[in-house]
């Protein structure tokens, strides 16, 4: 890679240890994908709970942290993906005190490199969304999609420690989607109906993601009719990435990059038409049984107009089984305020704060619950429960707190 | 005599180890329970087999972000793959290897799980961007 003058100074340890580590770890990433150089980036967004992290991964945070103030605090604004609990809640939860420890230690550590610790992986409806064109450095794979796709903004997926040495260095090295010639579709879609809720465009979204299967594919869909909502675009990035590692879509005449699809070259792809039976077989597919032993609304974070969907639904109800909405401290803070939250919560459900459900160790919390069957309406969550020993099905909003009354997906 | 594959992306130490491939996705949150260092999703085609210190040979990167701190953690315990050789890999996994220092090649003119078999013995040059069947069932 080529590096400038400031660049060759942190390599040669010039900005301090961590620094100097930082962009050792992007070089290597740098080399592999043979970008030729470093481009500025105005924030970054680091994925980093501790489920994840694990001992070894707390312990080297806080080695970085020991450094000195001057060399180890970010240089650019670095902010923090959901953690792996909300401490109010942890022990209804079912979580230990070594896993908040091990909290307690990562949030200390990036506190102490300067990280603003906002929890949440819809920092684009909730803190500062990108502006198109701007190179940003994200994680959370629901966050790229979003940004690149709907913003405009150029992001690869940022896995923690790349986040992070982005964070310090305030650089990332160039290649894929901060490149233009990545951005240009590779596969086409289209659909003649419209998806009626979010697990619909949820499950539209995995549909794609599944048939692209690869992070360089860019699929463009035709055929959406009208301009849906910043939610639904949420649930069907994030699905997307989620099922096919997708990190850039195009919607035809909707999305940015795409207002003039005939300039994108979309006539030499082979288009693909979506059948709505396609999207509900896929669905269908996680249905298979019609017992809950819990109800989660998670995985991105749930927007204040979710939470109030929720809470809507909520209203008056007694519930059986257990009910989790999970949200961002700063939408927690307005749902609080506005009387959201109680309703949830006088319904039997509870909500949670600054957490992600598949992030907050899943495998232990369902053994610690005794769950297994869990309902949702979240695409995302379904692909990835399985593999932590989940039965989760797919289900709309109305379904899930209907189950949460009876027990019973009908 | 022994069969050579070049890759377009390569990087870590030389590795031999026995092959573990299949013509399926990997995310180490999706597919993986890291505690015993086995596949666990159902559906996953090496579901119920260890990974641990073999060479993985699978199509293509999956999911979510989190690869890149559990390579770190997995390798921190000794319950790691040797290395991960991918048709096609993201970002993710790529930071992953880099964090971990564990050896990873991508990108061959063939399909790479269909080229190789699960139980050769292999070698892996990441400065050569080569991988070499050099024992078990040779092809």
């Amino acid at each position: 890679m080529k590096l400038n003058q400031k660049e060759q100074a942190m390599l040669a340890g010039e900005f301090g240890p961590v620094k100097q580590a930082a962009i050792q770890h992007q070089i290597k990433v740098g080399d592999f994908f043979e970008a030729e150089d470093f481009v500025e980036v105005a924030q970054a967004h680091i994925m980093a709970d501790t489920e994840s992290l694990g001992e070894a991964g707390v312990v080297w945070l806080e080695g970085l942290a020991k450094n000195s103030s001057k060399d180890r605090v970010v240089s650019i604004p670095t902010i923090t993906d959901p953690r792996g609990t909300d401490f109010t809640k942890a022990k209804q939860l079912g979580q230990t005190e070594k896993m908040l420890d091990l909290e307690r230690r990562a949030i200390a550590a990036f506190v102490k490199m300067g990280v603003s610790m906002t929890d949440t992986c819809i920092n684009y409806q909730t803190i500062m969304a990108p502006i198109y064109g701007e190179h940003v450095a994200f994680g959370d794979t629901g966050v790229v999609i979003y940004s690149n796709s709907i913003c405009g903004a150029r992001s690869n997926f940022e896995g923690g420690p790349s986040a992070l040495s982005a964070g310090l260095t305030g650089r990332t090295p160039r290649y894929g989607y901060h490149l233009d010639s990545y951005r240009r579709p590779s596969q086409r879609f289209s659909i003649d109906w419209m998806p009626n809720s979010l697990n619909e465009w949820g499950a539209l979204g995995a549909y794609i993601g599944k048939q692209t299967g690869n992070y360089w594919a860019v699929p463009i869909l035709e055929g959406v009719s009208s301009v849906p909502t910043s939610d639904s675009l949420k649930h069907f990035g994030a699905a997307m990435a989620s099922f096919g590692s997708t990190a850039l879509f195009h919607i035809a005449e909707i999305t940015p990059e795409a207002l003039r699809p005939q300039d994108l070259g979309i006539d030499q792809l082979s288009p693909n038409k979506i059948a709505y039976a396609d999207v509900m077989a896929l669905q269908s597919s996680y249905r298979v049984t019609d017992d809950v032993d819990v109800v989660v609304f998670s995985a991105p974070q749930l927007s204040l107009i979710e939470m109030r969907s929720v809470a809507d639904l909520c209203e008056g109800k007694q519930f059986k089984i257990p009910l989790l909405a999970v949200t961002s401290p700063q939408v927690k803070a307005d749902s609080d305020r506005m009387g959201l939250t109680k309703t949830i919560e006088d319904a039997g459900g509870t909500v949670f704060s600054g957490m992600c459900f598949y992030q907050s160790y899943a495998r232990e919390i369902a053994t610690a619950n005794g769950w297994k069957r869990l309902a949702t309406n979240s695409a995302k969550m379904v692909n990835i429960l399985g593999g932590y020993g989940y039965i989760p099905m797919l289900a709309s909003m109305e379904e899930c707190v209907r189950a949460a009354e009876t027990g019973k997906l009908s | 005599m022994s069969t050579i594959y070049y890759a377009k992306h390569a990087l870590g130490n030389v590795v031999e180890g026995e092959c573990l491939c299949a013509s399926d996705g990997f995310s180490a949150r999706y597919d993986l329970d890291r505690i015993n260092g086995t596949f666990s999703r159902p559906s996953h085609k090496l579901f119920g087999q260890s990974y641990k210190d073999k060479i993985l040979v699978l199509d293509t990167a999956k999911g979510g972000v989190a690869s890149a701190w559990m390579l770190y953690e997995m390798k921190s315990r000794n319950i790691a793959p040797l290395a991960i050789i991918f048709n096609s890999v993201n970002p993710i996994l790529v930071q992953g290897a880099a964090q971990g220092d564990i050896s990873m090649l991508s990108g061959f003119t063939e399909d790479i799980t269909q080229a190789l078999q699960s139980g050769q013995i292999l070698r892996v040059d990441p400065s050569k961007k080569m991988v070499e069947v050099i024992g078990g069932i040779v092809n």
